[in-house]
């Protein structure tokens, strides 16, 4: 019944390979569009948006650049959290250093820049492979974190080492510091949210992601069929770490507003971002997103649960969110290896038959 | 102030947040993560402070007192989960025992209007009011640390042309006192070594082996969590002699020295208020709280160094409430006069006395110009044979002519970053 080609003809090739082709696909993806729009910051809190819509806006775009590097073009990485961190700590350097500069401007170029580290630091992917690699992208990790820490240029030589986001508007509403308003944060991440995943979308079916994803599936057959590895392997990182930085610097400026390097974007911050994607489904944009609100949102909903609801002391309670995220963790691995976007797609399929299965 | 887009949320916000029949003390704890051994006494303590006016008292000025408990995990993005979360339900003072969540939460607390108390923590500058309006860090602050331990060397011998080490916690806390360190390693002509150890500190070899290779005269370390009792174990290790390693008072509590057992007797450690439950006010938690089965988490941590630190923070808090009772003659407080009271806050012998804790901790008044208080600094030492800490010296004042002009520079600096106007109103 729901998800029906029939009746839904495609009369020009753009319609044709546009990227929802159903109707009710594409009026859904519309709807909520619509209400993540016009309706969310209506209702938005101090309390929604920081504990729930602010992280999980985030998270969705660095799972979306890690996606595009593990999920689609199969090189495995655990720098996520040292990216992010080039991400916040180029926004920090920006913000200062060109104060009257749009805050918007200095997000992109934070991308900008982790993507030009990122980079550099997907040269090794052209000789090492699989778990080397991983090793590799996690020897990045702890040295761009020691970095941070270390040179205290980067934190404009602050006493304590930390970076605090000054106040920064867009169109004169505050985005950034302590007197931000919950919508308009929600707004402004938001806007990054859906313009990252309608370019990682539409860079993924293009001739670039074919090229990814040939690598991915094996990288000999697609260097012999004409794809440059070369190529492949560092737009892939070019890409990937682009997204991540956006992502590294909105959790800086926009969600927490001081950061100190070890602590938010330690090695526990990559394999969370990991988790996301193997949880929500590698190689799928959904999946990013399933990901990132499964991990961001039942922390806050066993929290309620157990400590608002049934009234058990706050260890107890944090004791068991790990055990039972890490429970989940396992099942989900043993039981729907593809992740919630497969989940997504089974259940259209069968809603597609609805209500006559046969 | 914060204007809310639409009458929708208003109302909503409105639906959310409850009638204030009672005054609440959120508590941003830990009970859970590589911090947990100093989160979970002061968790305690300051609970079990709170149940002990509940049951006793019937509150504060008549009105019962309700600790909101909060796990943070000693995690940025929990705490501030946690202080949204909290913040509607009338939260009068934020207690977060942790300088990360601090720095998150000092913007947010001034926006918000309610008052923050780092006794011991946080940004050390927020000494300054004029600057910072809604944080105070009464009665003794990171800075005020370093230079009672400097202090405290200099009391027991010359220290020209020694070398003194700081084995500090790679983060925003561990790195406060290197400033006033090394200001003070010009000012007397000593030798300062630096050597981060970084979260969570399970692993500190290479950092004692330096340690083992420079010998240092004095060692001062700023440790929190697991990373007291490593270094405390490896300094056991390499013989390093225990009496000439200082520990700040966050380094300084019994769970950092006995898993190094009989190694670690003379170890010392700063602090800024009394050891022990040789005080009345033990008496009255053993019959109101602990008796009636009240005692908060598992009730063993009663008289260790951060219980009572807990207890104290709790104390100070109580004191606050109640003076902004006095001066707004109304029981049921806002976060706006708790922040008039703390300001407005005395603490005297005869009010210790009569709160059954006697020469707990130094009589300081706060003021606007100063929420910082005091800063006085004792020594306590560890008596391994024994088991207990005790005070090796008496409060004494710390370097102000060195810790001053820093605050002022360094608050300063946020006033500009800020856009800040320093003054008071």
């Amino acid at each position: 019944m729901f998800y029906r080609e029939a009746g839904d003809f495609s009369t020009t090739y753009p319609q044709d390979s546009q990227t929802f082709p159903i109707r009710f696909d594409r009026y859904r993806y519309y709807f909520v569009l619509a209400v993540a729009l016009l309706v969310m910051p209506f209702v938005m809190t101090d309390y929604l948006v920081n504990s729930i819509f602010l992280p999980f806006l985030i998270y969705a775009i660095a799972a979306i650049g890690l996606n595009i590097l593990t999920g689609y073009c199969g090189q495995v990485s655990l720098g996520t959290g040292g990216f992010m961190a080039v991400g916040a700590y180029a926004c920090y350097k920006l913000m200062t250093a060109f104060p009257d500069v749009n805050i918007f401007f200095h997000v992109i170029i934070a991308g900008g820049i982790t993507a030009l580290v990122g980079t550099a630091f997907g040269l090794p992917s052209l000789r090492i492979k699989g778990f080397y690699l991983a090793v590799a992208t996690l020897a990045a990790q702890f040295f761009l974190v020691w970095l941070f820490n270390k040179v205290s240029w980067f934190y404009n030589y602050s006493a304590s080492g930390q970076i605090n986001a000054p106040e920064r508007t867009v169109f004169g509403i505050e985005v950034t510091g302590p007197n931000t308003e919950a919508w308009a944060t929600y707004l402004f991440c938001l806007v990054f949210t859906v313009g990252a995943a309608i370019l990682a979308r539409n860079l993924t079916r293009g001739s670039i992601g074919r090229e990814w994803m040939a690598i991915r599936d094996m990288d000999i057959a697609a260097e012999i069929i004409g794809v440059n590895p070369l190529r492949a392997k560092l737009t892939a990182f070019a890409v990937s770490s682009f997204f991540v930085g956006i992502s590294g610097a909105l959790f800086f400026a926009v969600y927490l507003g001081a950061v100190e390097v070890g602590e938010v974007f330690g090695i526990t911050k990559s394999f969370l971002v990991l988790f996301m994607i193997i949880i929500g489904g590698l190689g799928s944009i959904f999946g990013s997103f399933a990901g990132a609100a499964f991990l961001v949102v039942l922390p806050v909903v066993l929290k309620i649960v157990g400590v608002d609801l049934m009234g058990w002391p706050t260890d107890i309670v944090a004791h068991f969110q790990l055990v039972i995220v890490g429970g989940l963790i396992i099942m989900f691995l043993i039981l729907e290896p593809h992740g919630l976007a497969q989940l997504w797609r089974v259940a259209k399929e069968k809603l597609r038959l609805w209500p006559f299965p046969h | 102030m914060k204007m809310k887009l639409g009458t929708y949320a208003v109302a909503a916000m409105m639906a959310a947040s409850p009638v204030m029949a009672d005054l609440v003390f959120p508590s941003l704890s830990y009970r859970t993560g590589p911090y947990a051994a100093g989160g979970i006494p002061f968790a305690d303590g300051y609970a079990d402070y709170f149940t002990l006016l509940n049951e006793r008292d019937g509150g504060i000025g008549g009105v019962e007192a309700r600790v909101l408990e909060c796990e943070t995990g000693y995690n940025t993005e929990k705490g501030v989960e946690c202080y949204e979360a909290t913040k509607g339900e009338g939260s009068l003072v934020y207690q977060p025992l942790s300088t990360g969540i601090t720095y998150q939460l000092i913007p947010k607390t001034t926006a918000d209007g309610i008052p923050m108390h780092t006794m011991g923590y946080g940004r050390t500058s927020a000494a300054n009011g004029e600057v910072f309006s809604h944080t105070f860090n009464y009665p003794a602050n990171y800075w005020n640390g370093a230079s009672g331990a400097i202090n405290y060397l200099m009391s027991q011998g010359d220290i020209a042309g020694k070398k003194i080490a700081l084995v500090y916690h790679n983060s925003a806390y561990g790195k406060e006192p290197i400033r006033t360190l090394e200001e003070l390693s010009e000012k007397h002509g000593f030798e300062l070594m630096l050597v981060a150890v970084d979260h969570p500190g399970q692993e500190q070899k290479s950092q004692w082996l330096q340690i083992r290779r420079e010998r240092p005269d004095n060692v001062i370390m700023y440790g929190w969590g697991v990373m007291n009792q490593v270094a405390i174990q490896e300094a056991a290790n390499i013989r390093y002699p225990m009496e000439n390693f200082i520990g700040i008072w966050w380094s300084g509590s019994e769970n950092d020295v006995l898993p190094a057992g009989d190694a670690a007797n003379g170890y010392k450690a700063l602090t800024f208020h009394g050891v022990g439950s040789d005080f009345p006010v033990f008496d009255d938690i053993n019959t109101h709280v602990v008796e009636k089965g009240l005692a908060a988490g598992a009730g063993d941590q009663i008289g260790t160094v951060l219980y009572n630190r807990g207890l104290y923070a709790a104390m100070l808090a109580a004191e606050a409430a109640k003076t902004a009772q006095e001066i707004h003659g109304v029981a049921d407080i806002t976060p706006a006069m708790m922040r008039d009271g703390m300001e407005a806050l005395e603490i005297n012998e005869a009010k210790m006395t009569e709160l059954g804790l006697p020469g707990f901790g130094p009589e300081f008044n706060v003021s606007c110009a100063n929420h910082g208080g005091p800063g006085l600094v004792g020594m306590t030492q560890w008596d391994a044979s024994a088991g207990t800490w005790s005070l090796v010296s008496d409060f004494s004042e710390s370097d102000m002519d060195v810790i001053q002009p820093l605050i002022d520079e360094d608050s300063a600096a946020y006033a500009a970053e800020n856009g800040i106007e320093a003054g008071c109103n």
